[in-house]
Formats: C-alpha cells, sequence, structure tokens
C-alpha cells in the first residue's frame, strides 16, 4: 500500500504539529511497547534499567524519533533514505521485522493520546500507512 | 479461563466507566476509514464512498451502539467471556462471514478512541490490560468458527 501525494503530505503536516513533542512521543511509545509486549525485552536483555521513564528508555526513545524524522525527509524514497538503518536492522541489531509493526502500534496509541483532536481518522490511516512503508523499508537489507 | 488480576479488572472496569455512548461510532467510523477493505461487510449502509459520508452515516452509527453494547457483555462477564461470546461468535461465523482478523483492526480503533480519551490517563499498565481485555474477546468471537 504505497503512499500517495496526499498521505504524504498529511504525514508531513501532522509531523509538523508532533515534532516538537518528538522525545515524549518516543519514550513514551517505547516505554509502553516494552510493557504491553513484554517479549520485546528481549532484544535489551543487557540493560540494567527497562522501567519506563529510565534515562535509558528515554535515551532510546529519542534514537527511534532521529529514525522517524529521517523517515519522514526521507518521503520520497524511504529504500534510499532508510538503506543504511536497514543495514543496521538487519545485519546488526536482527531486529525480526513482526517487532516493526508492535512498534508502530504503540507510536499510534501515543499519538492518539498525545493529540485526539490532531490525530483523526484520516491522519491515522495516513500514518499507519508511512509506518508500514517505513518497516518496509527497514526490512529492505534483511535477505 | 482468563486470569485476571483486580488491577486488571479494575483497569477493565475503569475504562468502560469512562467510555462515552460514542465510543463504538467512534471505532467503527476509524476502522472504515483506516481499514477501508472492511467496508465489505457493510455494504447495505448506503453511501460510505469517503470519510465525510461514513461519519454522517447513521446506519453506522447505529451499529457502533450494538458493538459497544456487545463489548459491554463482556466488560460484564469478564470471568466467562468464551461462553458468554457463543452465539455472537456463531452469527459473525455463520450469518455474517466476517475474516476474524477484521476483529483485530476493529479492536485496535477501539484501543485509539481509548487512549485518544482517557490521555495520559491511558497508562502503560492500563493499556496492556486493555489491550489483554480485547485479544479475550477477540479469541471468543472467534472460537466457534470452523
Amino acid at each position: 500500500m504505497s503512499l500517495t501525494a496526499k498521505d504524504k503530505s498529511i504525514v508531513k503536516a501532522f509531523w509538523g504539529k508532533a515534532s516538537s513533542k518528538a522525545d515524549d512521543i518516543g519514550a513514551e511509545a517505547f516505554g509502553r511497547m516494552l510493557t504491553v509486549y513484554p517479549q520485546t525485552k528481549t532484544y535489551f536483555a543487557s540493560w540494567s534499567d527497562l522501567s519506563p521513564g529510565s534515562a535509558a528508555v528515554k535515551k532510546h526513545g529519542r534514537t527511534i524519533m532521529g529514525g522517524i524524522a529521517e523517515a519522514v525527509g526521507h518521503i520520497d524514497d524511504l529504500t534510499g533514505g532508510l538503506a543504511s538503518l536497514s543495514e543496521l536492522h538487519a545485519f546488526k541489531l536482527r531486529v525480526d521485522p513482526a517487532n516493526f509493526k508492535i512498534l508502530a502500534h504503540n507510536l499510534i496509541v501515543v499519538l492518539a493520546l498525545f493529540f485526539p483532536a490532531d490525530f483523526t481518522p484520516e491522519v491515522h490511516m495516513a500514518v499507519d500507512k508511512f509506518f508500514q512503508n517505513v518497516a518496509w523499508a527497514l526490512s529492505e537489507k534483511y535477505r | 479461563m482468563v486470569a485476571w488480576t483486580d488491577a486488571e479488572r479494575k483497569a477493565i472496569q475503569d475504562i468502560w466507566g469512562k467510555l462515552k455512548p460514542a465510543a463504538g461510532q467512534k471505532a467503527l467510523i476509524r476502522c472504515l476509514i483506516v481499514y477501508p477493505w472492511t467496508q465489505r461487510y457493510f455494504s447495505s449502509f448506503g453511501s460510505l464512498s469517503d470519510a465525510a459520508a461514513i461519519k454522517s452515516n447513521k446506519k453506522v452509527a447505529a451499529h457502533g451502539e450494538v458493538v459497544l453494547k456487545g463489548l459491554g457483555l463482556a466488560v460484564k462477564n469478564m470471568d466467562n467471556i468464551k461462553a458468554t461470546y457463543a452465539p455472537l461468535s456463531v452469527l459473525h461465523s455463520e450469518k455474517l462471514h466476517v475474516d476474524p482478523d477484521n476483529f483485530r483492526l476493529l479492536g485496535d480503533c477501539f484501543t485509539i478512541v481509548v487512549a485518544a480519551h482517557l490521555g495520559r490517563a491511558f497508562t502503560a499498565d492500563i493499556q496492556a490490560a486493555w489491550q489483554k481485555f480485547v485479544a479475550v474477546v477477540i479469541a471468543a468471537l472467534a472460537k466457534q468458527y470452523h
């Protein structure tokens, strides 16, 4: 389900509103994912503190949102723009791509939570498609 | 049988107490817009041609209330959802022929409606309890398919 011009403009406009809270969104979504989908903690077994609100969780939330920001910036060529991130996830992190969907879900919950009026069904659809395309681009180098 | 902690029971009852009557309508509207292929089950509902049509469709609104009432049954029978939902499961399988994957899509839309309504009060632990509840409801709805 590739992104139409309308999807892209909706995503960019919404990101314009949401990006000021990027750190908060990232920390919330990542922390939630670890709580609501405990199997995702397996990727962070070496971390001493996985509790929501911990410094490590906040920092990683920022890292994730940096990736999302890059994706928005490369929305016209996600595969090209996210190539090195894809290599990272494929060869070094080896995150099962099923987890991209899980993180996307938690990002969407947090966006609805923080922006109840702006996260309309139309915006939800465009953002959902965007995250799907980001996940696809991130999985590009896996095999 | 599903094991619910006291905290989980409280979370579900609290959320239910806070949900507005329009929550079912909001979730269904969101589902039909975000996952447009779900419209296949509503060909008798009149115009679903765009988001505006879906949002103003009276049959969608009415059906949203039906769905919410169904969810209420599960809230009131948390220790017995599978048995409570057996006739509903047969209905969705034998009469409505709904692909059970759609339950997950509507369930996710309900989660978004709840999150938007509760804001920060929808904590990670409460989200976990709610999503567990939704998963149990979905499993019960799919149980009688064969």
